[in-house]
């Protein structure tokens, strides 16, 4: 059933207030970008909205000598003018392939990773990172390692009346190159078909280290730890990186939807892999 | 619930349930018509204005998110009776035909314009993806856009 009337919105003083809020079956509300919309199409029927997306609490990033601490309501343009896209390239490639400026302006980081879609495009960074999503609730704080929070396609490991605080988001040694590549049927404003991040730590043109997480074709976001693995010690070359290209393929799990079928979502990730010749300082 | 807002330079203090729609609160509530919908779910961007200056949907706003906020519509593009060098750039380079994707491009312009005086095409173009025509077929919009920005940088 398709809502017309406008929903319920509770703006709680402060953080406490916003925890007994979400515990009493708010749900939370930072940027809408997502909310409003499956809200409107009545596949959410929530008793009532917090919205949470101003508290202080869930403001801000915080640069610390080890990493930053990127607040839950921080939106994904304020992320691309920080320093943060400086200090970690990968975040500016995902971000400016994040939907277009207005939502970018409106949606949030922790709103995305709340989401928890296996196309989350700023999952990707985090993956890649290994961050950990701090939280805040009626029992306290935790944080957990992103790939332990996110459990499935909408599933999150939050309890009932706990939020999203902040990402805690560790800076990697060494200054890895940074790659994303997002298919789409269209060239901006699009969800992922299938996606690829990557972190690649080069000496010359040996590989020392990698990191790959794919999206849209998973349940999760996944990192493909295998491939990582093979990757080292390898040139950044075609003819060392093609063999990799059906193992790759391989630790995907894709699903047919409206944006493409499992066959394909399953090829072209092995053939993603070559992108990373990109990287090559000699033909960049 | 009580809100008050700057619209347009003006304070405006409305009584509105938290939960209604900025678009609505604009078009219904305050007869401000300029702002249009087109999809209502984000996906075409003729809702498009400016809140504390960044380009925002306000069909997915709720009248809470602007609390104490200024809002900048279409309406309040115009300087003594005279258009704005985006309106004026706009209806010179033929970027309007129907006109119902316009104001939403020329807030979401007025934005980037704000940020990025001088925009390359290719600039435009990606700054305006979240914004869709069905008549112009771009090519003017984008013209119109780089003639504002000269007209702006002008003065």
């Amino acid at each position: 059933m398709k809502k017309t009337g406008p929903v319920e919105i509770v703006k709680p003083k402060d953080l406490q207030e916003a925890i007994a809020l979400v515990r009493k079956g708010g749900m939370p509300l930072a940027g809408g970008t997502d909310v409003f919309v499956r809200i409107r199409k009545g596949f959410w029927d929530p008793p009532f909205l917090v919205y949470i997306g101003e508290l202080p609490e869930l403001r801000g990033i915080e640069f610390r000598e080890d990493g930053a601490e990127v607040g839950a309501a921080v939106t994904h343009a304020e992320l691309l003018r920080s320093k943060l896209p400086q200090k970690l390239p990968i975040f500016r490639l995902v971000l400016e392939k994040l939907g277009a400026p207005a939502i970018r302006e409106m949606g949030t980081i922790g709103g995305n990773v709340a989401n928890a879609s296996p196309a989350g495009d700023t999952l990707i960074p985090l993956y890649l990172l290994e961050a950990r999503v701090n939280t805040v609730g009626p029992e306290g704080e935790r944080s957990l390692p992103i790939e332990e929070f996110i459990l499935g396609p909408g599933k999150t490991a939050l309890k009932p009346g706990e939020i999203i605080r902040s990402f805690w988001i560790p800076f990697p040694g060494g200054e890895p190159e940074a790659y994303f590549h997002k298919v789409g049927r269209r060239r901006a404003l699009y969800i992922a078909v299938l996606s690829l991040g990557a972190l690649v730590w080069l000496d010359g043109e040996v590989i020392q280290d990698a990191r790959l997480a794919l999206g849209a074709v998973a349940p999760t976001v996944i990192r493909a730890r295998g491939v990582e693995e093979e990757l080292r010690g390898r040139r950044l070359v075609r003819e060392d990186l093609e063999p990799l290209c059906d193992k790759l393929a391989a630790t995907t799990r894709p699903i047919t939807d409206v944006r493409g079928p499992d066959w394909y979502r399953r090829e072209a990730t092995g053939r993603l892999l070559l992108g990373l010749l990109r990287l090559r300082r000699d033909t960049a | 619930m009580r809100i008050s807002f700057t619209l347009n330079g003006r304070r405006v203090e409305v009584d509105v349930p938290p939960g209604r729609r900025l678009l609505d609160l604009l078009r219904e509530d305050l007869g401000l018509t300029g702002t249009k919908e087109g999809c209502g779910e984000g996906e075409c961007g003729a809702c498009t204005v400016l809140v504390n200056g960044r380009p925002r949907l306000s069909c997915l706003t709720a009248a809470i998110q602007v609390d104490g906020k200024e809002v900048l519509t279409i309406e309040g593009l115009r300087e003594n009776g005279e258009l704005h060098p985006l309106q004026r750039a706009f209806v010179e380079a033929a970027g309007v035909q129907c006109g119902f994707c316009t104001p939403g491009f020329i807030m979401a312009a007025y934005a980037l314009l704000k940020e990025n005086p001088d925009p390359t095409p290719q600039e435009v173009k990606d700054w305006l993806s979240g914004n869709l025509c069905r008549c112009t077929g771009y090519q003017q919009i984008v013209e119109a856009v780089l003639l504002a920005a000269k007209y702006m940088r002008d003065g």
